[in-house]
């Protein structure tokens, strides 16, 4: 049987990985990516404690994350491609309006 | 007397007891017992397919009044076979300034796709992978690979056609799977399960066929279903008589054989889910131990790749606002109907 | 025993997937490869949601993302990049600070795993299918099922509004 910390560590990477995805990038596509993953990470630790403790509300948790992140995607790609009529560009360092 | 389960128990008894022999651990004798199971679905999923290439041909070639491929073999019965090793043969092209890697997996996960669905498809009594508690849900979720596939082929060809026929695919095929996903909801309502093996044990005896109680069901998930295998009527994508082939443009030898093959394993799979939901799977209409089951399910599902031949062979083709308005104004509103019209008969008669 | 092998396979090979595919999508330079490498990984993780028995949420994982999510991203992809150049500068300055952060981050959840005292050992029956959640979802968390919904009415109309011309 495979250790409840390897589930919780592996969730861990890929939220890490998700970090710096959001950190680095200058791409507005790829932070939703990372940020997709960061949701999944989130996921993997509510599944993984549903197994662990066998409670079913947990899997609703998921499944209304799932939601959420599908609408987040719908509206965060839309903004995108808002973004890229009006600049031409999805490039984060260009959306420096409000810095004046 | 004629069912395949028993035959199959005894050959891999054997079989595991050879190799446990050998002095196999039992984990590595599962593990080969896996890969057969594979090897074995692929082979048969594989001459279907070669079956269906050919039967199409002939199909095409009565209702035009020719006689289609004759020379090789009876009634040009090994004709795709000759042409499957002519594609082989072929120099594999690939244009310049593509995308190497997206260019050559997308033929590949498209393939893979498209058999991947068939591990909890009940084939006969007892011939079933794995009967999965998820079945259903799992073949809308793994033929949605197929769209995944269409637009990295349009993308990796790095040509304008290819990847405007790409974007049209997947537009399509999007939009027809909402209705095709609703349109199975009203059997799931019904059966209160979402096991292919269970469904079909429902359904024994010709008036429990699911679609009886599911017209409107069955009729929505016919329509998007073809639809989602980019047949005529709605074969814009492609339409090989007005276009260049949409996504497929760039791509010859194997890997054009692989989509191509793809193309006629999804007619097999939308025929194997009207089958297997709607039309009793392997029951035969007399009870469930009339005749060897496997032989009714090939029947059935030929008849409804047959229908789909004949549908190609019949209509014109739509254009393309009247495509997607129709999947977004029609079918749609009728699928929504269609549930709550099957949630209104379980509240009263049962 | 041999049970254990297999399992333990499948789950080192899985994470192995879902590791390299991060990586993927976070280090490519190219955006296409980004999006299919983010297929790839959220397949994998499915893979792992089986692995633990919640097969209805590895088949729903795999019909949202796969179907949906990561098709919006290759769509925003297409429309957003060109054919010949997909090549992005796909790093700011902030390379280092952001990995340190990580690195540090990581550390803490890596010290919090091993330092909880989890009731290990003693695995729950797994949740029975879809029926016992389907069940939930209409009865005990109905209310947040349908706050959900028009969540999404709202995302859809919304996602519409703001990327129509004008």
């Amino acid at each position: 049987m495979i250790p409840l910390s390897h589930y919780l560590l592996l969730s861990a990477i890929i939220f890490g990985l998700g970090v710096v995805g959001v950190i680095i990038s200058r791409n507005l596509i790829k932070l939703l990516m990372s940020v997709e993953l960061m949701l999944n990470a989130a996921n993997l630790v509510f599944i993984t404690f549903a197994r662990w403790y066998g409670d079913p509300g947990v899997h609703i948790f998921v499944f209304i994350v799932f939601v959420v992140a599908a609408a987040e995607a719908a509206v965060g790609l839309s903004l995108v491609i808002a973004v890229f009529r009006r600049k031409e560009s999805v490039d984060v360092d260009i959306l420096r309006l409000l810095k004046g | 007397m004629f069912e395949l389960r028993g035959l199959i128990d005894t050959i891999w008894g054997w079989i595991a007891g050879l190799l446990a022999d050998i002095g196999l651990s039992a984990g590595l004798v599962q593990l080969i017992g896996y890969a057969i199971i594979a090897a074995v679905l692929f082979g048969v999923i594989a001459l279907v397919v070669l079956f269906l290439v050919w039967w199409e041909r002939k199909v095409s070639a009565k209702m035009q009044d020719r006689l289609g491929p004759m020379r090789v073999g009876w009634h040009g019965i090994i004709q795709t076979i000759a042409d499957a090793m002519k594609l082989l043969q072929k120099e594999d092209i690939t244009p310049k300034n593509i995308d190497f890697p997206i260019h050559f997996w997308a033929p590949v996960i498209t393939f893979v796709a498209a058999f991947m669905v068939y591990v909890t498809v009940p084939f006969g009594k007892g011939l079933i992978v794995a009967d999965l508690n998820v079945g259903v849900l799992y073949i809308i979720a793994i033929t949605t690979f197929t769209v995944i596939g269409l637009l990295m082929a349009g993308w990796g060809s790095n040509n304008k056609y290819a990847l405007l026929g790409g974007f049209r695919s997947a537009a399509q095929v999007v939009s027809y799977e909402v209705p095709l996903t609703l349109s199975l909801l009203g059997v799931i309502m019904i059966s209160q399960t979402l096991s292919l093996g269970t469904i079909v044990g429902q359904q024994d005896g010709f008036f429990k066929w699911y679609v009886w109680r599911q017209p409107l069901g069955f009729v929505i998930f016919w329509i998007a279903a073809t639809a989602e295998c980019n047949r005529t009527p709605f074969d814009l994508p492609e339409a090989d008589s007005e276009l260049v082939a949409g996504f497929v443009t760039e791509y010859s030898g194997m890997k054009f054989a692989m989509f191509f093959l793809a193309e006629f394993l999804n007619m097999f799979t939308a025929s194997v889910v009207a089958v297997t939901l709607f039309f009793g799977g392997w029951m035969s209409p007399f009870g469930p131990d009339f005749g060897p089951s496997w032989l009714w399910f090939f029947a059935k599902t030929f008849f409804f790749v047959f229908v789909l031949m004949w549908f190609r062979w019949t209509y014109p083709r739509l254009r393309v606002d009247q495509l997607m308005g129709f999947a977004w104004k029609v079918l749609l509103p009728l699928a929504f109907l269609n549930i709550l019209l099957t949630g209104l008969g379980i509240y009263i008669f049962d | 025993m041999t049970d254990a092998f297999l399992t333990n396979l499948a789950f080192y090979v899985i994470s192995f997937c879902v590791i390299a595919g991060g990586i993927f999508v976070v280090s490519s330079r190219n955006l296409f490869h980004s999006a299919v490498f983010l297929v790839f990984t959220l397949f994998s993780v499915a893979g792992i949601f089986v692995m633990l028995s919640a097969y209805l949420l590895a088949a729903i994982q795999v019909l949202v993302y796969v179907g949906a999510v990561a098709m919006l991203m290759i769509f925003g992809v297409m429309l957003t990049t060109q054919l010949s150049n997909v090549r992005i500068r796909y790093m700011n300055e902030q390379v280092w600070p952001a990995l340190l952060i990580c690195a540090g981050f990581l550390a803490l959840l890596v010290y919090g795993l091993t330092d909880t005292p989890f009731a290990t050992g003693n695995v729950a029956a797994p949740v029975e299918g879809a029926k016992a959640i389907g069940t939930l979802l209409m009865t005990k968390y109905v209310l947040p099922f349908e706050m959900v919904s028009v969540l999404l009415l709202a995302a859809l109309v919304g996602a519409i509004v703001i990327a129509k011309k004008d």
